[in-house]
């Protein structure tokens, strides 16, 4: 795919290092994610792809290193923290909120554009009426965008698996993120199922300018959808550049395909 | 055939975001608020039955509407926010207490100052009003640990709060204003200069307070804090990641919820009881209270009516019904009799629909769409 025109630095990770104990999930892990681009990061089971995730959106704590995410440097925050400056996240298992319906689903995403006290909302008079609805609109620009009109009132418990990963797609749109992270977003899907999800994972990127960082086990999936590819192994960073220079890299090829020893 | 929402197209979101979208669901709420606000008080006037005595009115009608108002407070905190809660008895004794405090005039000498902060007694809606805002206080406070704490331990920290206050109104002479045996009298109900007085009026007041505050809470749970509840309720960790602060979720819904339990834990006292002592918000009310909310539906305003209803109503029924047919039991063994049956109905009916009657009631509505046809 064509890369982007910007070459501006989003995200800039630096020296990451986690540890839980004795187990160390990321060394010393540095890499950048630039405005507009699909970056991927990729890697054999345990390599610290979703640990890396969960340090970029404040989940967990670095021990060691720093992340620069729009010009600002910080080494802790609180996922809300990260909510508020524009990540966006998708998990590997669906985490809808399952006794909700698809439609309040993604309007829980506009929870941070929404203003109106408690007191408006109890009349749900005037102002209040007018922001639920005007966040309505956005609300079903989404669900017409992910083609899920029909099951808009259906509750998410109740949808198939892969209706559920788009509508948790919905949610982090309504969000309007700078980054979106996707954690996976094709497990489990048939093959029509993931061809759709990366329709929308394209369209997003070109149609909103969202800048998307995934983890995707699908290498076809991966290399036709991302510009740039980080390749993990066993929390070290192997591999870093376009999926056709990864694809030749003798490390990636041994992490993926072992070496004798 | 008569439930059909076909030919009702709606135009603007507004429309679709109505409390009732369908047409029929609409005309059967207005017929159920006809019979409550004209109907009832029509038949009561003229004696005709059931009304023929105060029975109906007084001994079910007005503890079902205070407790469902109750029952909509606990599904507020338990059925939309998550939290646990079993300490709904001592919020409604706060209520209680504060408003009676309020209603008969605040004293605190403060003899190192040299000084007395005084409050004259309060008009009576004004210190319901206040009651309840103390216990949304009281609630917000004994809601902190709820960010720390989940599940059935912030069940047990609940239960503190609902011991320490039945000691405190049993022990601390003050709030019952030094009432020798501890039983306190309600202050005159007077409302804007109209005196509150007969079952009928008792009713209708209450009626009113339940109408606007389940209005009240039916727009907070569909509007974008009742979404936050749900989601704090459903899987706190994405709720946080999408900018929901676990802190304002949790507090608001104590804050809401115990408000409104305390509201119409000084309705009970003033309106239902009129005198009081600390038992009658013990435990036991907490446990009853969830109960109706759990029977009724968790995460349903309609579901803490029905539960209401099936709590409070049920077992009178029951204990009606063998001296009804005529059977010859003693008092005890009926009184055995309707805690077996009724028993054994929860189960049953928990066993067979975990979601309560809201769900029931939504999943007959679905058939009723349909029917005569099975999909």
């Amino acid at each position: 795919m064509r890369a982007p025109d910007t070459s501006e630095i989003l995200l800039q990770v630096e020296g990451v290092s986690l540890a839980f104990g004795g187990v160390r999930a990321l060394r010393d892990v540095s890499f950048d994610i630039r405005r507009g681009e699909i970056r991927a990061i990729i890697g054999p089971n345990g390599a610290g792809k979703t640990s890396m995730l969960n340090v970029i959106n404040g989940f967990y704590h670095p021990n060691h290193g720093a992340i620069t995410f729009k010009g600002r440097t910080r080494a802790q925050m609180q996922p809300y923290e990260a909510s508020r400056g524009g990540i966006a996240r998708t998990f590997q298992n669906v985490a809808l909120f399952k006794g909700m319906s698809a439609l309040d689903n993604i309007m829980a995403g506009r929870t941070l554009k929404m203003r109106r006290g408690l007191l408006w909302q109890m009349l749900r008079y005037g102002p209040a009426l007018a922001e639920e609805i005007e966040h309505r609109h956005r609300v079903e620009e989404i669900i017409d965008f992910l083609e899920i009109e029909a099951i808009r009132k259906v509750p998410v418990a109740r949808l198939p698996y892969g209706l559920q990963k788009r509508v948790e797609l919905g949610r982090a749109l309504a969000m309007e993120p700078d980054l979106l992270l996707l954690d996976e977003p094709m497990a489990g899907m048939n093959l029509e199922e993931k061809e759709d999800m990366s329709r929308f994972i394209i369209d997003v990127n070109n149609y909103y300018g969202t800048t998307i960082a995934l983890i995707e086990h699908d290498m076809a999936v991966v290399m036709d959808l991302s510009h740039r590819v980080a390749v993990l192994d066993h929390g070290v960073k192997i591999a870093d550049g376009t999926p056709d220079e990864v694809k030749k890299n003798q490390a990636v090829i041994d992490a993926y395909l072992g070496v004798a020893h | 055939m008569l439930y059909r929402e076909a030919g009702q197209f709606k135009t603007t979101y507004a429309e679709d975001m109505a409390i009732f979208p369908i047409r029929q669901d609409r005309i059967a709420l207005a017929i159920l608020l006809g019979i409550a606000f004209i109907g009832v008080p029509l038949l009561a006037d003229f004696d005709i039955w059931p009304f023929g005595s105060d029975y109906l009115l007084r001994a079910i009608l007005l503890p079902f509407l205070i407790l469902a108002l109750a029952a909509i407070g606990v599904n507020i905190l338990v059925g939309y926010c998550g939290q646990i809660s079993l300490g709904s008895g001592a919020f409604m004794a706060i209520g209680a207490y504060s408003a009676y405090k309020l209603g008969t005039g605040v004293h605190i000498p403060l003899a190192w100052f040299d000084f007395a902060i005084s409050i004259p007694p309060l008009p009576v809606l004004l210190a319901i009003l206040l009651g309840g805002l103390t216990a949304a206080v009281a609630g917000i406070l004994f809601g902190v640990p709820s960010l720390r704490i989940k599940g059935l331990y912030l069940a047990v920290a609940t239960l503190a709060a609902q011991f320490f206050f039945d000691w405190v109104f049993l022990r601390v002479a003050w709030f019952t204003n030094y009432a020798p045996s501890g039983s306190v009298n309600a202050p005159t109900l007077d409302f804007f200069g109209l005196h509150v007085g007969t079952p009928i009026e008792r009713y209708l007041l209450c009626l009113i307070f339940v109408t606007v505050f389940a209005v009240l809470a039916k727009n907070l749970v569909r509007g974008n804090l009742g979404r936050q509840w749900m989601a704090i309720r459903d899987m706190d960790i994405a709720a946080e990641l999408i900018g929901i602060r676990p802190l304002y979720a949790k507090l608001t819904a104590f804050a809401v919820s115990s408000f409104i339990i305390g509201v119409a834990g000084a309705l009970w006292a003033f309106v239902y009881l009129g005198s009081w002592e600390p038992l009658a918000f013990s435990i036991d009310r907490s446990l009853q209270l969830l109960f109706m909310v759990i029977i009724g539906g968790l995460g349903s305003i309609m579901g803490a009516f029905v539960g209401a209803a099936f709590i409070l109503i049920l077992p009178i029924l029951l204990n009606r019904i063998p001296s009804e047919l005529g059977v010859p039991l003693s008092t005890e063994t009926i009184t055995h009799l309707e805690f077996i049956i009724f028993g054994s109905l929860i189960c049953y009916l928990l066993i067979k629909e975990p979601h309560g009657f809201a769900r029931l009631i939504s999943l007959g509505k679905e058939k009723l769409r349909l029917w005569p046809f099975p999909y």
